[in-house]
């Protein structure tokens, strides 16, 4: 192709053939062509293929009755519910995975990764040994592993064993740990929450004016704030108030032993936690590495400086390296969050219902694998692309001010 | 932290420097060593003092042994029932590949492992090599699936365990290389279609999971294609995951344009030569030359997703482990197939990384 556009030897009449800009129109002309040409005849086949197999198409199916229950579900959810309840309660799940799992990641990741870099030579070498296995371990082998793990007969108990005058006895008197999932006491669910999360959103409002304020207060008079602990504590009385206001006493509900089975509390099912472990601590690994790495670039002299100044070594930590490794550090973090969000739909190896899981089940059901996987890929690409944009404001706001 | 050069170096003086050099550390020293202690003898009597492993003395075989798995056995130890790897090896190695036949996955798995060693030099780099793989990979599937020179047709469906994780993972890298180097290409390009188009490509199949790639591949291959024209599954596979990292190379590729010096660029333009002479003779060998550890690291984890195939029920290395465990007798030592391909991921993708930092070293003395 390239030849017709670039290779003419002789040229009588198309003189304008050498023309650069003739020349790559052209080439983008034909490019066009054959793109949309292919897309097109890929298309008009599955028309064909989808009428021959007598399968429908459009998006129709989404508000009809789903028939299929969900193991675990953070919204109202029965077989009778729709097709596109189903696929939002798979897309909740997957979001609490997510974000779970990134801020766990998060934390062990920093610590590791900060840890990595201490004088104590045994901790860099258990540290170092993290950081290597973990992140040359597929992550999906992982995510088996745990689940085989917590669901082993081998290595828990059942929720049966629990019952009877011989049975065992849980753990501090009211966790069960079994391999139906773990079982503990947790609140009920009462307005108080709700007031309680007002309290929170009006907290970190206020929390952020307080920062602004004493930023400003610091740059004219150059008076520091103990900014943090004013922060926290705005943040617990109002939520606190906001609790009390709502009026509810706290009330635990305790897993309680039936005949068969545990009824009250909360569960954390064997899914989950196969899920949650493994996206956590193999993202952990990749962290641990970017944070070491990270702060590894920020020069000696930095730190050097900050101890001539008399400084504490947390001090130079917090208000010298990590401030000048951040900006390192972020965008090769921003692809790990994303990441781990990818990999959650390694899910549905271990059933846990996230977006790809039941838009599976959904296009085992209806045969209308287009509109299944259509769905799930807008669905991550947006959160990709949401992401994306709010790392690159993030990273905006850490730059380096040139003054 | 201070190492002054008139201390002797003494292993008393290496203790006080780098596990006692100050209160927090001691502590924090001697609560490790603690949990060492109480951790390591329990991992020890697990997978070694209370494992089974039987074995039978056999003159016969070359090194006196030959293994007899014993389900009972397990049954009663406490500890790892390794007798799950050796009763399910073939299993695993080959999934349900007929076993009279073993040697033409081994052929070929050597062999493919020979041409890829072969290929990692980059001073082999170049069109011989390419013809030497457009060669290979036909005659390697043909091997593999026999049905010609006398060979017993085996169907794609029956292949599994080593050789598919082998197959996708060298085979994907390998065609994903000259469509992420046109990607690539085409992004930098300043001709607006191509660019968008590209963009669209690169960035839709970097934002969405592999998984949903694999399904798209399984799922709508079959629909796009007319009515009468039948791709096998493995093929599918193939095909969407050397797409998949077609997108990731080509970024890593992409890199490598960027940090090119644009002097070299303008210096082919004022020699004259057209756009596939400046691309092909200089900008090229400059740019991958850049790119070389970025994309081993790609690769690695490009080897990692292999695993993701069984989702869409294919067998590799890891559906096999889990197609041994789907019989009742062995399936309670899942997790021991679980350690063990753990372990052989885990040196393959270390084996990979190390190479990888040599290569790095190798590229830029003056870093290191």
């Amino acid at each position: 192709m390239a030849d017709i556009i670039y290779g003419f030897k002789h040229p009588t009449k198309f003189i304008c053939m050498y023309n650069t800009k003739v020349q790559a129109l052209l080439f983008q002309v034909i490019f066009l062509i054959i793109t949309v040409g292919g897309a097109y005849f890929l298309y008009y086949n599955m028309q064909i293929n989808l009428e021959r197999q007598n399968i429908q198409t459009g998006f129709d199916y989404l508000s009809r009755e789903s028939g299929f229950a969900i193991g675990e579900s953070w919204i109202h959810y029965t077989p009778s519910s729709s097709y596109s309840q189903a696929i939002l309660v798979g897309f909740i799940n997957t979001a609490v995975v997510a974000v779970i799992g990134i801020s766990l990641a998060t934390g062990i990741g920093v610590f590791i990764g900060i840890t990595a870099l201490s004088s104590n030579w045994l901790v860099r070498r258990l540290t170092g040994v993290y950081i290597n296995f973990l992140r040359n371990l597929p992550v999906l082998l992982q995510i088996i592993l745990w689940y085989t793990i917590f669901t082993s007969p081998r290595f828990l108990p059942t929720v049966r064993d629990f019952s009877g005058e011989d049975g065992l006895e849980p753990f501090l008197g009211v966790i069960y740990i079994t391999r139906q999932g773990i079982f503990i006491p947790f609140f009920e669910t009462n307005t108080g929450w709700l007031g309680a999360i007002i309290g929170l959103v009006l907290g970190i409002i206020t929390s952020l004016l307080a920062k602004a304020w004493s930023r400003r207060l610091m740059d004219t008079t150059g008076q520091q704030l103990p900014i943090l602990w004013i922060s926290v504590s705005i943040i617990l009385t109002t939520s606190l108030s906001g609790w009390l206001i709502m009026g509810s006493p706290v009330v635990i509900s305790y897993p309680e032993m039936g005949r068969f089975r545990l009824t009250g509390g909360a569960t954390v099912t064997p899914e989950f936690m196969a899920v949650l472990f493994g996206l956590t601590i193999y993202t952990s690994a990749f962290i641990a590495d970017i944070v070491r790495s990270g702060i590894l670039s920020v020069p000696k002299g930095q730190i050097e400086a900050g101890r001539s100044l008399g400084l504490r070594e947390e001090t130079i930590l917090t208000r010298i390296i990590l401030p000048q490794a951040l900006r390192i550090i972020i965008p090769p973090l921003t692809s790990q969050y994303l990441n781990l969000t990818k990999n959650s739909s390694l899910a549905v190896a271990v059933g846990y219902p996230d977006l790809v899981s039941i838009s599976n089940t959904t296009l085992n059901q209806t045969g209308q694998a287009p509109e299944a996987i259509t769905i799930m890929m807008i669905v991550y690409l947006s959160t990709s692309l949401g992401t994306a944009l709010f790392m690159n404001w993030y990273n905006k706001q850490t730059q380096l001010m040139e003054r | 932290m201070l190492i002054n050069s008139s201390v002797l170096y003494t292993t008393r003086n290496w203790i006080r420097c780098n596990l006692l050099n100050t209160w927090n550390n001691a502590i924090i020293t001697i609560f490790l060593i603690t949990v060492l202690l109480l951790l390591l003898p329990k991992i020890y009597l697990w997978a070694v003092a209370d494992a089974v492993l039987t074995l039978k003395v056999d003159p016969e075989s070359w090194w006196g042994y030959t293994f007899v798995p014993d389900s009972d056995a397990c049954r009663k130890a406490s500890g790892a029932c390794w007798d799950f790897i050796t009763e399910k090896f073939s299993l695993i190695m080959f999934g349900l590949y007929p076993p009279d036949q073993h040697w033409r996955p081994l052929v070929m798995m050597i062999s493919l492992i020979f041409l890829v060693v072969y290929s990692l030099d980059p001073s082999r780099w170049g069109r011989a090599l390419g013809i030497i793989w457009i060669i290979a990979i036909p005659v390697m599937f043909f091997l593999m699936q026999g049905g010609v020179l006398g060979l017993t047709f085996v169907q794609t469906d029956s292949w599994g365990g080593a050789p598919i994780t082998l197959i996708l993972a060298t085979v994907g890298i390998v065609l994903s290389f000259p469509i992420a180097i046109m990607l690539a290409l085409g992004r930098q390009s300043n001709m607006t279609i191509v660019k968008t188009i590209c963009i669209f490509f690169i960035e839709i199949v970097r934002g969405v999971p592999l998984i949903t790639v694999l399904f798209m591949a399984s799922l709508m291959i079959p629909l796009f294609l007319p009515e009468g024209i039948n791709i096998n599954k493995l093929l599918r596979a193939l095909i969407g995951f050397t797409l998949f990292s077609a997108a990731y190379v080509a970024e890593v590729i992409r890199g490598g344009l960027q940090a090119l010096p644009k002097g070299q660029y303008e210096a082919a333009d004022s020699m004259g030569l057209t756009y596939w002479q400046k691309t092909g003779l200089v900008i090229l060998p400059q740019a991958l030359k850049l790119v070389i550890p970025p994309t081993m690291n790609t690769f690695i984890g490009l080897f990692k997703d292999t695993t993701l195939i069984i989702i869409i029920s294919m067998y590799d290395f890891l559906g096999t482990v889990r197609l041994g465990a789907s019989d009742p007798t062995w399936r309670p030592y899942y997790v021991e197939g679980l350690i063990f391909a753990a372990i052989v991921y885990f040196t393959i993708c270390y084996a990979m990384a190390a190479y990888s930092q040599h290569l790095e070293a190798k590229l830029n003395p003056e870093r290191s």
